[in-house]
């Protein structure tokens, strides 16, 4: 074989800078030769303490301040410092550059699993998956958060700390509520307007029949005389609608809650793929220095030190142990890539069945495809074989508080298997996780009142504190607010009125 | 190309300002927290910081969310022994599928416990609590002074030349200066032309304005480009710095009457006294007094630890004590701080004097004279004697009685409160 002398890279478990750029390229390199694609990214080394800062600004290298991070950097020094708890191994921003956190305690094969894991796993997700595509602006976000932080700090210099500690509590509290789930039309130019209306008029004019000027006025339908509702359209963007439509909120205020919304904007995306993104980073670290090891490039010291952290990323301990607390993301997103490529690879008949177009193709187009188009909710839905669920031995359990007892649903046998993905997808959908309330009238031409409506879903309460939300929507709108429940049958019940 | 870049030396403490944002914002429940903690361990922990607990329903961020009930479906894994359509018992102690929210915070929904750097718990601990006269002898001691800039001056030395403030002040002198004769020459050019339009060169009228001229350019670059005057010095001034510093004199009883609790909450009443006045003064001594029948100064591991046997004389340690301010401490120089602690037991004669030596002696030369009398039976003749002593000396001499450990806070706290 006509090939190179294979060069291994440095041993041992002290990292330099020299060796973690050694990694870094040759882990590039294969990357590449799989086609990944990815931002450039930017490898950063911090220590613990860094670390801890970073965990409490949600890993952003900037951010406002607000005491809740304050409350959340207290949270996690103190269970470090007990030993409770280990921080994370990464921390990766989804920037362009993206850029990749390494802790200065970690040792080599550490540092080698984090650079496959953050700045080519999530990296390439962030670059190719179309929710991250079409929300977040990578290049633009480090900006944002700049301007963020002097904004706001520069509001706490002219209106005091206290009321814009106050207006960022309240909008933290409906911070989830200010997404936006689909595109808006685009805002018309000036000029296109124009010309519409123009063109409107024209139409009108040539609609008028001289005949009907003589009649009388029609007196109006009863049911004209009342008013429309306004929104037409119910709004699940609550800090939108209330940053556009607040009658009383000065301009830094709507400001501010921009801000606030355009960062809980950047983060859905997050919150939409964990089992997805998760799985793909942990799945490429595992193949990438995999593939490093078959090339001879490093030690049987180096992959078992990996293996390990590796297999305790990956456990998923079962629901009777004591260590359980929810399905591992990592566990079952790296068993689903991995699954999907033996269904492209060596797929059974099984397959075959279920995966009439899957099983047998390239599984790297195939990955392409599922990384670029899918979220948690259809990629569970899509792709969760009935051999991954025999493997996890799912099953659900339904809780119904009419009956005195749990019922166990459908699990991993074939009765089961289509309903039991069904509850599983279910369970990562965002919208049946989170209940849903949208702005539903405002009283323009009354007392102002905001009137929000919670759909409510499988006859689940909202939790009691939501009066207290309540009293921070109401401290936003400045005016009344009521919070209804809407049944699924239609049935509208009146939950909770707040004034100001 | 870099791509790694080494943080580690970027400041750490990126948070500071968000933590003392969450401190400002609970104070309230923190300063119940942290006098909790006061009454619970003892002082000497204060060294290093401390770990206190405040309701975590306080500190909660509400958010919408589902409460409880209705029907949920959970998938779970690792199933070992369920079939579909099986039913079983809800599972104890357990919230219906939904604990792990809960944890999110490290304690559960019990408190949220974390630890308070030693400054941050002494700011909340004394916040609120004033020394009593502290303004009085506070520039007693001049012996420091401190250069601070103060403007600009017209005299100094040349190192000390201000360049912008002296450039400046010679163009803008050059302006005034010169520029009437800049307005007046370009006049004189206009007319030049003007006549040398009119009646050619060899004009004597053109010769004579060719001469003023002259002059008047002459005039103009006399002007010099830089004059003494313009000169401009960075001025400093020398600001007396004064250096705070106290004495602080524990008086303790040890006869055989005061126990080791008794000792202990005098210990820690004394201990609390010192970590306030730290705050005030740069440098503080301590003078340990201890007495029975006779008193003696000592260090700080006798005073608290030994233990004699005998009647009490309380006025030998007043006397002691006047002894070693005489020596050591000048008043004019030193803020004079007294503590006393006893379980008021005393010959009775005895009292009378401490009353005399009190009134005249000590109390004219300290800032603030506290006694705390550890004792849960009635007052006896000391404790008597002292109140007449705190009618005469309002705001210098104050007194109390401590009954248990708990009371220490509450008694230090009524001590210093500020008094608007």
């Amino acid at each position: 074989m006509a090939r190179k002398k294979i060069q291994p890279l440095p041993g041992g478990s002290e990292w330099s800078f020299d060796s973690i750029e050694a990694y870094d390229q040759a882990i590039g390199k294969i990357a590449s030769n799989y086609g990944l694609e990815c931002y450039p990214h930017l490898l950063e080394i911090i220590s613990t303490e860094q670390m801890m800062d970073a965990y409490a600004s949600i890993g952003m290298p900037v951010y406002y301040h607000h005491w809740s991070f304050g409350k959340q950097f207290l949270a996690t020094e103190g269970r470090y410092k007990r030993g409770q708890m280990g921080l994370a191994y990464e921390i990766v921003i989804n920037s362009d550059p993206c850029i990749a956190y390494l802790m200065e305690e970690n040792t080599l094969p550490m540092q080698a699993l984090v650079i496959a894991h953050a700045a080519y796993g999530h990296n390439s997700f962030f670059k190719g998956n179309h929710l991250f595509k079409q929300w977040t602006a990578a290049n633009a976000i480090i900006d944002y958060l700049v301007f963020a932080r002097n904004f706001i700090a520069e509001c706490e210099e002219r209106h005091g700390q206290d009321a814009v500690e106050r207006l960022l509590d309240s909008c933290h509290a409906i911070m989830n509520l200010g997404v936006d789930r689909y595109k808006r039309a685009p805002k018309l130019s000036l000029a296109r307007e124009q010309a519409r209306q123009r063109e409107r008029e024209e139409y009108l004019q040539t609609q008028i029949n001289q005949l009907w000027r003589t009649l009388p006025p029609q007196p109006e339908k009863d049911g004209q005389a009342e008013e429309k509702r306004f929104p037409a359209e119910p709004e699940e963007n609550i800090l939108y609608f209330i940053e556009k439509n607040a009658p009383l909120l000065e301009p830094w205020q709507r400001e501010v809650i921009r801000i606030v919304r355009k960062i809980a904007q950047y983060f859905h995306p997050q919150r939409q793929t964990q089992v997805m993104n998760e799985g793909w980073a942990t799945f490429w670290h595992y193949t990438l220095l995999n593939t490093l090891y078959d090339e001879g490039r490093v030690s049987d010291g180096f992959i078992l030190e990996f293996l390990q952290s590796h297999t305790n990323v990956v456990y998923q301990p079962p629901y009777n142990s004591k260590w359980y607390s929810s399905i591992n993301p990592y566990a079952l997103g790296f068993a689903m890539w991995r699954d999907l490529r033996r269904i492209c690879e060596s797929p059974t008949n099984e397959d075959r069945e279920w995966f009439p177009e899957v099983a047998g193709s390239d599984w790297r187009a195939t990955f392409n495809f599922a990384m670029h188009n899918f979220k948690d909710e259809s990629f569970i839905a899509q792709y969760l074989s009935p051999r991954l669920m025999r493997d996890f031995r799912f099953f659900s359990v339904v809780d119904d508080d009419h009956n005195p007892k749990l019922r166990v649903g459908p699990i991993h046998d074939d009765q089961g298997y289509q309903t039991l993905r069904q509850a599983l997808s279910d369970q990562y959908n965002l919208g049946s996780r989170e209940p849903n309330i949208q702005v539903w009238n405002m009283d323009r031409r009354g007392d102002r009142a905001l009137t929000l409506r919670y759909f409510s879903y499988q006859r689940r309460p909202l939790h009691e504190d939501f009066t207290e939300v309540l009293d921070h929507v109401a401290h936003l709108w400045g005016f009344p607010v009521r919070l209804e429940e809407q049944t699924p049958s239609g049935e509208v019940n009146h939950l909770a009125e707040k004034r100001t | 190309m870099i791509r790694i870049v080494d943080r580690r030396l970027d400041s750490k403490n990126k948070s500071s300002v968000n933590r003392s944002r969450f401190i400002r914002r609970f104070k309230s429940q923190i300063k119940k927290a942290v006098s909790d903690a006061i009454d619970k361990s003892g002082i000497r922990d204060l060294a290093e910081g401390k770990r206190i607990g405040i309701p975590g329903k306080d500190i909660n961020e509400p958010q919408f969310r589902t409460g409880q009930g209705g029907v949920r479906e959970q998938v779970l894994p690792g199933n070992d022994r369920f079939t579909t359509g099986e039913t079983f018992d809800r599972p104890q102690g357990q919230k219906g599928g939904r604990g792990s929210k809960a944890s999110n915070e490290g304690e559960g929904e019990d408190d949220f416990v974390f630890t308070l750097t030693r400054d941050e718990f002494m700011e909340i601990f004394f916040e609120e609590l004033a020394l009593p006269n502290l303004v009085k002898r506070h520039l007693a001691s001049i012996t420091e002074f401190k250069r601070v800039r103060a403007g600009y001056s017209q005299t100094g030395v040349p190192t000390n030349i201000n360049l912008i403030r002296t450039m400046r002040g010679a163009a803008g002198r050059r302006i005034a200066v010169g520029g009437p004769y800049a307005a007046k020459l370009r006049e004189l050019e206009e007319e030049l032309a003007q006549l040398l339009l009119n009646r050619g060169e060899g004009d004597p009228e053109v010769t004579r304005v060719r001469h003023e001229m002259l002059r008047l350019r002459a005039r103009a670059e006399s002007v010099p480009f830089i004059d003494s005057f313009d000169l401009r010095y960075n001025n400093h001034v020398r600001i007396a710095q004064p250096t705070t510093q106290a004495v602080m004199f524990c008086l303790m009883d040890i006869s055989g009457s005061m126990d080791e609790e008794k000792k202990n909450i005098a210990k820690r009443f004394f201990t609390l006294l010192y970590l306030f006045l730290t705050r005030s003064y740069e440098h503080i001594d301590v003078v340990f007094i201890r007495h029975h029948t006779v008193a003696e100064e000592v260090d700080e591991e006798n005073f608290f630890h030994s233990r004699e046997t005998g009647g009490t004389v309380v006025s030998s340690a007043l006397k002691l004590m006047r002894k070693v301010i005489d020596q050591r401490y000048a008043s004019s120089l030193w803020n004079i701080y007294g503590a006393q602690a006893s379980d008021g037991d005393n010959w009775l004669e005895d009292s009378v004097l401490c009353y005399q030596l009190l009134n005249e002696q000590i109390l004219g030369l300290t800032q603030f004279y506290a006694y705390i009398e550890i004792a849960e039976d009635t007052p006896q003749n000391l404790w008597e004697e002292y109140e007449k002593v705190q009618m005469a000396h309002e705001g210098v001499f104050a007194m109390r009685r401590i009954k248990a450990v708990t009371d220490i806070y509450p008694v230090f706290h009524d001590l210093f409160k500020k008094r608007v």
